[in-house]
């Protein structure tokens, strides 16, 4: 066999290595993170990304250099050198993926623990006794039950100590509706304050949707007759996209909303206003007889609450 | 020098329409009806690809973008990739262990002739309107978009199940018990192992599918709710019955895949597989952890956090077996003579794309990070490298390696050497950017996307462009080499396995005489005099002489 000298093994070693580390810290892959249990994903994946890099060089390497080094000379009929095996090789390369697997577990099982991922339950637990003092509180004894079921996330000890929204989210085929059960606002946007936990309890009306945050790293189904939870601390200010990924129809593709983590005082802001369009309309409802008012204008207060407009009307309409 | 052909009687074109029992005519039948969905559900995802050219649903309507979606995923899985893999072993376990036909025949052509009328129900269905709910058919989805569309689709998957279990039957018993006597389990080709384990898997999971099908034909049509919530059913149930096959199903489209790899390579590169138990066992191994991985399709469905953690650390096994082999692979190659034919460029360009989707198949087995791109165009690209990376590229190294034996005629290299190039660059520029635009938030299964995306989206389209013009040179080098290929020698390729035994095409019954095993499958290089063809020629023909 042609095995090329030791040095030139450990250069090509250390090549490999550090075109590896380099490359798993700097893929540029992924979307901002805009939590604190997203950087921890990504710190996976980054570990992942440089396993996976370093693999594929040592594969592609040897196959490009068989191809090169070993091809047939012209008018040679005789065979290879009849190597049949390599026992300690053979352990050699079973035994560097269980170990890479081992840890990959181990340390993926790490990180869904710290998510919340396996004790919804607790997570849920710990949101529970704050929010005792809270009015509002029969929609979460009713989940609470359910959440064995589901994936609670985001449950980061020191960040507890502020307060949770709770929101009710229901996914129609093509939409997003929020309910905040606090305050009664329902919004086709999610707007939260930046570091508080946001509890979503999610339920499906027609299909099967799943709800995604790319930023977050999050997804969680919502089944029809099945409530889920999805608990997350968003960390960073800004608006990022809510994604349907599950197929749930023909304008799947255009099943999308945003989220928009707000500073405290903007939250606050918003809340307020929102609370009293609320009240006023109510009022307006009491008011005005629906009776003498068409479709559209009965409906139009509706569909401003909920973010409709026309734009997102005619991106679910099929242009031809 | 010509070879002397056996005058035995060869067959006519028309034996390919009828119920014949020769394996090797249902194996060419299987082979051909098979590229012949392959065409139609290539004609799809270029149409898909062509809309997704562009963030605006403007070429298809979003109805026809699910239907084809979903008509593409079903005709790839089990009117393609599958079917043909049958063809392989139909064609390939009796040469190989030395018998003159299957051991049940006439279930063989039955198992054949269900699955004509099985694609042409499944593309039927575009007159009642074609279903739109994905070849996962998830209820409530199914149960709410085209009633007899869906119908029409669970009743082809259903006949198709059939088939693929009588066809498992037969193959086990083939192996199990037709072997000429002086081969043990442990001198028969690799192929065979790969069709055992594979088969073994079609036995256990699809009659759990078939149930699946059943019950929600019954939502469907009856009214019933196994499955429909709004009658107090449970979709969840639906889908863990669905991936205790489908997942299964992946291995089933991809081991006799690696079974043919391990016959390629050896050969082409003149060196013994590295490791033939290795290779053999991890096989078993696949099969084995490919019943208990199937809720990592559903970490995101509500499972429960520790079942979730169980089906991490299997799915993550699974790494191991198919580690074994891909480092097996590389080291046959290794210090051998490489013959760079179509058959061992399309092998090599199997390792190396497979290996990708082995990659990513790993980190999506991670539950934190599946999460994130579950359902994603990252999900995409690592099951296109893996089917079509892995299976298709492997089923070419495997059309291009036993053409001659099949067709006494030799392909013409240029073109499959064109052939080749344009597969593997095709697949790359297709697929690659997919890993990106799923990390970044594209969704699977849409026909309209955010323009951000659509630089990526645009390179893959053309990728897929190269992709089907690729299939223009294989198609022209099959007619050509059919009429005008270079005879074929018994064995081209100086082959030991037991199909190169017998003559190119083999005689009806396949052997003249009970053939003899003169050495392993792999013992290249054993001998120290040099094995050219004509050595290898008069070796067979004192082999034939005898007796």
């Amino acid at each position: 066999m042609n095995i090329p000298s030791n040095i030139i093994t450990l250069i090509a070693g250390i090549i490999l290595t550090m075109i590896s580390l380099w490359y798993g810290q700097n893929h540029g892959l992924m979307p901002v993170a805009a939590s604190e249990e997203a950087t921890q994903v990504d710190a996976l994946f980054n570990l992942m990304v440089t396993i996976a890099c370093g693999l594929f060089l040592i594969v592609q390497g040897t196959l490009i250099f068989c191809v090169l080094k070993f091809r047939r000379k012209k008018g040679d009929t005789t065979d290879g050198p009849p190597i049949e095996g390599n026992i300690p090789l053979e352990i050699v390369w079973t035994a560097i993926p269980t170990i890479i697997v081992f840890v990959l577990s181990i340390y993926s099982f790490e990180i869904y623990n710290n998510m919340g991922g396996l004790d919804p339950m607790a997570s849920m637990a710990s949101h529970h006794s704050p929010a005792q003092h809270h009015h509002h509180e029969p929609m979460l004894a009713m989940t609470g039950e359910q959440s064995q079921l589901s994936l609670g996330i985001g449950d980061s000890p020191d960040e507890n100590s502020n307060s949770p929204v709770y929101v009710d989210v229901n996914g129609i085929q093509y939409a997003w509706i929020f309910n905040y059960t606090d305050s009664g606002i329902v919004s086709g946007e999610l707007r939260v304050p930046v570091k508080h936990p946001v509890h979503l309890n999610l339920k499906a009306g027609d299909v099967i949707h799943a709800f995604w945050l790319p930023e977050f790293r999050l997804k969680q189904d919502a089944i029809p007759g099945k409530d889920t939870t999805l608990v997350f601390t968003p960390t960073r200010i800004g608006e990022y996209p809510i994604i349907c990924a599950e197929l749930c129809g023909a304008y799947h593709g255009g099943m999308k909303s945003r989220l928009y983590v707000l500073s405290e005082s903007d939250y606050e802001k918003w809340l307020q206003e929102n609370i009293m369009a609320q009240s006023a309309q109510e009022a307006n409802t009491v008011a005005i007889s629906t009776a003498e008012m068409s479709d559209a204008e009965y409906l139009a207060p509706y569909a401003q609450e909920m973010g409709v407009n026309q734009e997102i009307i005619t991106q679910l309409r099929p242009i031809q | 020098m010509t070879e002397a052909i056996s005058t035995t009687k060869q067959r006519k074109w028309q034996d390919y329409f009828t119920f014949c029992t020769d394996h090797k005519v249902i194996g060419i039948q299987y082979l051909v009806s098979s590229f012949f969905f392959y065409f139609i559900g290539g004609i799809f995802a270029e149409i898909m690809r062509t809309e997704l050219a562009t963030p605006d649903p403007d070429v298809v309507s979003p109805e026809l973008y699910n239907q084809l979606l979903t008509l593409h995923g079903t005709i790839m899985i089990f009117l393609w990739i599958v079917p043909a893999a049958a063809g392989f072993a139909n064609y390939l376990i009796p040469l190989m262990v030395g018998a003159e036909d299957m051991a049940f025949p006439r279930l063989n052509a039955l198992a054949f002739w269900i699955n004509p009328p099985a694609g042409v129900l499944l593309l039927s269905s575009f007159f009642v309107g074609a279903p739109q709910s994905g070849w996962t058919s998830y209820p409530p989805l199914s149960l709410l978009s085209g009633k007899w569309g869906e119908e029409f689709w669970i009743l082809s998957i259903l006949l198709i199940g059939t088939s693929s279990i009588l066809g498992a039957i037969n193959f086990v018993t083939t192996i199990l018990k037709m072997r000429i006597p002086e081969m043990d389990i442990h001198s028969m080709p690799l192929f065979c192992w790969a069709m055992l384990a594979s088969s073994a898997l079609a036995l256990l999971s699809t009659p759990v599918l078939a149930a699946a099908l059943v019950l929600l034909s019954f939502d469907l049509i009856v009214g019933t709710s196994f499955f429909n919530p709004a009658g107090g059913g449970d979709p969840i149930v639906y889908q863990h019955l669905f991936w205790f096959y489908s997942h299964p199903a992946v291995y089933i489209m991809i081991l006799p895949f690696f079974g043919i790899i391990s016959e390629v390579l050896p050969v082409h590169s003149r060196k013994p597989i590295f490791g033939y138990r290795a290779i053999a066992y991890s096989s078993l191994a696949i099969s084995f952890l490919g019943l208990i991985v199937w809720a990592h399709h559903m970490f995101t469905s509500g499972t429960p956090g520790w079942l979730r953690m169980f089906f991490m650390a299997t799915t993550m096994l699974i790494a191991v077996p198919t580690g074994i082999k891909i480092f097996s692979w590389c080291a046959t190659l290794w210090g051998g003579k490489l013959n760079l034919n179509t058959s061992l460029l399309f092998g090599i360009g199997f390792v190396s794309s497979f290996l990708i989707g082995g990659l990513s198949g790993v980190m999506i087995a991670s539950v934190p990070f599946d999460i994130h791109v579950h359902d994603t165009y990252f999900i995409v690209a690592h099951f296109h490298y893996v089917l079509f990376g892995g299976s298709v590229l492997g089923l070419y190294a495997g059309v291009y390696h036993w053409f001659p034996k099949m067709t006494g005629r030799m392909v013409n290299e240029t073109l499959g050497k064109i052939h080749f190039a344009m597969s593997f660059i095709g697949l790359n520029i297709t697929f690659l950017p997919m890993h990106e635009l799923g990390l970044m938030g594209m969704n699977r299964r849409i026909a309209l996307y955010d323009i951000e995306f659509q630089p990526l989206n645009l390179i893959a389209t053309i990728g897929s462009y190269i992709l089907a013009a690729s299939t223009i040179p294989f198609i022209i080098n099959v007619i050509w080499s059919l009429n005008k290929g270079k005879q074929a020698e018994r064995n081209p390729w100086r082959a030991l396995t037991l199909e190169w035994q017998t003559s190119s095409p083999p005689a009806i019954e396949n052997f003249s005489e009970t053939p003899v095993l003169w050495s392993g499958p792999y013992e290249y290089g054993i001998d120290s005099e040099p094995r050219d063809s004509d050595s290898i020629r008069d070796l067979l023909a004192e082999v034939a002489s005898e007796g």
